[in-house]
């Protein structure tokens, strides 16, 4: 929890050592909310009427939960590929700039490229977090075992997570089912609710609030990216007029 | 859908075209991992056209949150409105009571939905 910088930088021995120091700390609250949250997709999966594949598959491929959860509710309420595409690219936009900022922390001298296109995708908030927080303590050779520990460890979480949701789905009385589905909705409006840095997102998210389910009644199908489109940049432009901290 | 079906066609249809679909899923989203590294150092995460981009991420989130709790599809519809909101706004109250626990705050919110259907439909 210490915030300041320390003067020598952390060095755990070897590239295995710090891998293995990743993958241990990878375990804890963050991982048992993510966990959880991964219960709650492999739920809805379920409840979608896709088979634990699909669960196992998107988990695998995709490993960025709101797009994932957009995906399979889109798929659900027959919104074509096209539509389906473009909102999960919006969706996991956020990727892009938390790629940015990560990459150069993990680089080090020697390192071939292709590893930090492999390690890219398993960027998703809960390891970068750790990961701009625990980085700099630590010598640069060291950060891409370190992080490729932590995220491995969470990948794999996720995965197990995903099929404990899906196969409890399909045993635990309807009701339980039911709040396994819930908790997405819930974790995502508390992680929405608790970022109030910006008042351009706030602004974003309330007017998305009210204007996803309007938009829904109108056009089922494409409601999520004109909400999106609309309120994001009615949110943006109003918040930089508004304030300095746009 | 034009085409005779085989009987056997279907299920195999029915498996594929959903995975083709996550195949794209991925696709959309592993396309801003790589951006990001081929970018990494070269922009700043902090400019204009992010902070746009961060406002529609948020706004279609925001969006899919209050559908999925509001007019949600599949089982959840079946439970009353007053049920999701009352849950959620609980939830609410309790994360931030907590000083922020997720756990808690998650918890609270899916098992007052939990309680709620139960006590309605086993009990009443």
């Amino acid at each position: 929890m210490s915030t300041s910088v320390p003067r020598s930088l952390h060095d755990y021995g070897s590239a295995g050592r710090a891998m293995a120091v990743g993958a241990r700390r990878a375990v804890g609250v963050p991982s048992i909310v993510l966990g959880g949250s991964f219960v709650g997709f492999g739920a809805l999966v379920h409840q979608v009427g896709l088979s634990v594949w699909h669960a196992l598959f998107s988990t695998a491929t995709g490993w960025a939960l709101p797009g994932q959860i957009a995906l399979v509710e889109l798929y659900a309420v027959g919104a074509s590929v096209l539509v389906i595409a473009v909102a999960v690219g919006l969706t996991n936009a956020r990727l892009l700039p938390m790629t940015v900022t990560l990459i150069p922390l993990l680089r080090a001298p020697g390192v071939p490229r292709w590893q930090y296109y492999v390690i890219s995708h398993f960027i998703a908030v809960t390891g970068w977090v750790a990961a701009m927080r625990d980085g700099p303590t630590m010598v640069a050779e060291q950060r891409l075992p370190y992080y490729a520990g932590f995220a491995g460890v969470l990948w794999g979480i996720s995965m197990l997570a995903t099929w404990i949701g899906f196969a409890l789905a399909g045993s635990v009385p309807a009701y339980v089912t039911l709040g396994l589905v819930f908790i997405n909705p819930i974790y995502f409006m508390l992680i929405i609710s608790a970022d109030v840095r910006a008042r351009s997102r706030v602004l974003a998210a309330v007017l998305g609030a009210i204007g996803g389910p309007a938009l829904y009644l109108l056009v089922p199908d494409w409601s999520l990216l004109l909400a999106g489109v609309i309120a994001g940049s009615l949110g943006y432009l109003i918040g930089r007029r508004g304030g300095a901290h746009g | 859908m034009a085409e005779p079906l085989v009987p056997d066609v279907m299920p195999d249809a029915a498996f594929w075209w959903p995975i083709l679909v996550m195949v794209v899923g991925a696709a959309a989203t592993y396309v801003w991992r790589a951006l990001g590294v081929a970018l990494s150092g070269r922009i700043d995460p902090e400019g204009a056209l992010f902070q746009w981009v961060a406002c529609i991420a948020y706004a279609l989130l925001a969006a899919l949150v209050a559908r999925m709790i509001l007019l949600p599809t599949g089982p959840l519809a079946q439970t009353p409105m007053i049920d999701r909101v009352g849950a959620a706004v609980l939830g609410f109250a309790v994360f931030f009571v907590s000083r922020r626990n997720m756990l808690l705050g998650v918890g609270v919110g899916a098992g007052v939905l939990v309680l709620a259907t139960y006590v309605r439909t086993v009990w009443l």
